[in-house]
């Protein structure tokens, strides 16, 4: 599903360049469920930034579900994010004016989704995550275990390839954590490919293989087995 | 444009944004609502004037000879002009001047006016008919002096509506009495009246010019000549028109009684359409001042949409990021913010303008402050004002949504 062969990417820091990325050689099959761990500065986000379109790569490639993801601009790249990619964030990122349903229907829209279908769409998908009866409210009325579960059930909407989510568990409690890895690993187990960056380690065990990552290198990936979160719960 | 899945989503934005909405609405409305009653009042101003001068035959002129003052070819200054008749029959056949009326006065000195052994004190004045257009009088009963009267020396008069009220009140009509003018037997066959508040000239007794002359020691002495000019497409035609008319109406007269060229006491002329066009140029100044008031409204309007945009724009930064990360394209981004500005200036200022010009409708017709005449604007002024603000928003929204959509979606979605 990713495949990443020999990855650089530095940043431009004044008269300085910051070497984050050096080399990286890194492949996903489907149906996976991958924890990225690293401390900060390790690299994960400008992984993860790299993996979600978010960010050009300067040196290797990029092949996602057999495409090469390469001489971005800016509408290639939004056409691929929506058509390949849902995230979800640590701050949920949800818009705030917006409510639940139509939150979840965003990324619908920009697939030129009629209203009516994205509204059907949008139920469904937060009946999945358990918040059927809170279509209507805004996300100001949400805690914030329900908030993820609706940026989830929004990254979910658009039927995306891959997962990404960047400290899914990072503005939660250790219950709520557990709620929402549950959601995760369900969703993955429906064969939906998952990609969770995280430095917690009870979390990253809850995922099926750990990446970890540390000064722009690879230092360690191995299959684990997995905790199921439903067993906290 | 027509995207009905765009301006659903442009609606649901508004919806949910009503403060802000309705800043940047008020904001809009209420600069094209000063601007358009601004210059509505200008306008106003000008209405006014312009009809101020319209009550007193705005294109007639009126001559009268003075003293000298200047000494010219051996004759002394200090020497009285006196017109004669031969002076007004060269002006109005020789003289190719173009004028619509003309008529000519003479007040025959101590004369008594006696009606049934009653003395009245009302002044005498031969004339012709002309006088009454130009005067801008009107005919309550009978005839006013006619040309038959001049020809033959007829022993008519015209008296006023005042003095008919003052001395024939017991009378139902004045008309077919006798009154007596220094011994000679005068028939009333018109009553007349004076447009305005003028009473002044309404103690005047009009008679035929030819019949006062020839019955006062007149010999052909006239004291005073008045013209009216044509009614032209323009105002500065009619200026221009009326400055050709009194220059060569001057020339002619300086040149018959041997005043100096440079005398400008001698021969006065009385001329209003030259008052009016000093007021004019006035109303010229108060209306670019106007202008002036309402080019830096639209300024402030202008620089206030921008300002509401920039903060929009920036408060939506994060918006955008989550947009951009969900699959939105630049320009559907851009396009977004525009159309949503778009719509809102539109829609504010447009209020605005109905606003103020229904305000100018309604209330227009009933100013009537002296100076001040059915203040209104013109639409086509008042709509590409409009426009030129919708421009601005859009050019103001467009910078700050384009720096907006170029920043990367990490940076956006940064947490504070």
């Amino acid at each position: 599903m990713i495949k990443i062969e020999n990855l650089h990417k530095s940043y431009k820091m004044g008269s300085n360049s910051l070497h984050v990325l050096k080399g990286i050689n890194f492949s996903v099959e489907e149906g996976e469920l991958v924890a990225i761990m690293g401390s900060s500065g390790s690299g994960k986000s400008t992984l993860l930034n790299i993996l979600g379109m978010l960010d050009g790569l300067d040196e290797g490639s990029y092949t996602l579900d057999g495409v090469p993801i390469k001489d971005l601009n800016e509408t290639k790249a939004a056409n691929y994010r929506n058509k390949f990619l849902g995230f979800v964030f640590q701050s949920f990122n949800l818009i705030n004016y917006k409510n639940a349903m139509e939150n979840v229907a965003l990324p619908l829209y920009y697939q030129k989704v009629g209203r009516k279908e994205r509204q059907e769409k949008a139920l469904k998908y937060l009946e999945q995550v358990g918040l059927k009866e809170w279509a209507t409210h805004l996300p100001s009325e949400l805690s914030g275990g329900q908030k993820q579960r609706v940026a989830i059930a929004r990254a979910m909407a658009a039927e995306p390839k891959v997962l990404l989510a960047d400290e899914p568990t990072g503005a939660l409690d250790s219950t709520t954590s557990y709620e929402v890895m549950d959601l995760i690993q369900k969703i993955n187990d429906l064969g939906n490919t998952i990609l969770v960056v995280t430095h917690e380690p009870d979390i990253a065990n809850m995922c099926k293989r750990i990446v970890h990552l540390k000064d722009g290198v690879i230092v360690e990936d191995k299959k684990v087995k997995q905790v199921r979160a439903s067993e906290y719960v | 444009m027509f995207d009905i899945e765009r301006w659903q989503e442009i609606f649901d934005t508004i919806r949910k944004n009503k403060l802000r909405t309705i800043l940047t609405g008020i904001s809009v409305a209420s600069g094209i609502f000063i601007l358009v009653i601004l210059l509505g009042f200008g306008q106003g101003m000008q209405n006014g004037i312009a009809a101020e001068f319209k009550e007193d035959a705005a294109t007639s002129l009126w001559v009268w000879p003075r003293r000298t003052t200047i000494e010219y070819k051996g004759l002394n200054p200090d020497r009285q002009i006196q017109l004669r008749n031969e002076n007004f029959e060269a002006i109005t056949t020789a003289m190719d001047a173009d004028y619509e009326k003309a008529s000519l006065l003479f007040f025959p000195r101590d004369v008594q006016v006696v009606y049934k052994n009653d003395l009245l004190v009302y002044n005498i004045a031969g004339t012709n008919g002309d006088l009454q257009i130009i005067e801008n009088e009107f005919l309550s009963e009978g005839r006013y002096i006619n040309e038959t009267d001049v020809r033959e020396n007829a022993k008519v008069a015209v008296i006023s509506n005042k003095i008919k009220r003052e001395v024939f009140s017991d009378l139902e009509t004045p008309l077919g009495e006798y009154i007596t003018i220094s011994g000679a037997v005068f028939k009333i066959v018109g009553v007349f009246g004076e447009y305005g508040k003028n009473e002044d000239e309404e103690e005047r007794i009009f008679i035929p010019i030819t019949t006062a002359q020839l019955a006062f020691n007149g010999s052909d002495k006239i004291n005073n000549m008045n013209f009216m000019l044509p009614e032209l497409e323009s105002f500065d035609a009619m200026v221009e028109n009326n400055t050709a008319f009194t220059g060569e109406l001057l020339r002619y007269l300086k040149q018959q009684h041997n005043v100096a060229p440079e005398d400008d006491r001698a021969i006065r002329i009385w001329n209003p359409i030259q008052e009016a066009k000093r007021y004019y140029a006035l109303t010229g100044g108060i209306k670019m001042f106007f202008w002036g008031v309402g080019f830096f409204t639209i300024i402030a309007g202008v620089v206030s949409v921008s300002n509401i945009m920039l903060i929009v724009v920036k408060e939506r930064t994060r918006e955008i990021g989550i947009r951009k990360a969900l699959g939105a394209k630049p320009w559907s981004i851009i396009g977004m913010i525009m159309h949503e500005a778009i719509f809102v200036t539109a829609i504010a200022g447009f209020t605005g303008l109905i606003f103020s010009m229904g305000l100018l409708e309604l209330l227009g017709p009933y100013v009537e402050v002296d100076y001040v005449l059915n203040p209104s604007v013109d639409f086509k002024v008042a709509f590409s004002t409009v426009i030129l603000l919708i421009v601005a928003g859009m050019i103001a929204g467009f910078f700050p949504a384009w720096k907006a959509v170029r920043v990367q979606v990490i940076e956006a979605l940064r947490d504070e």
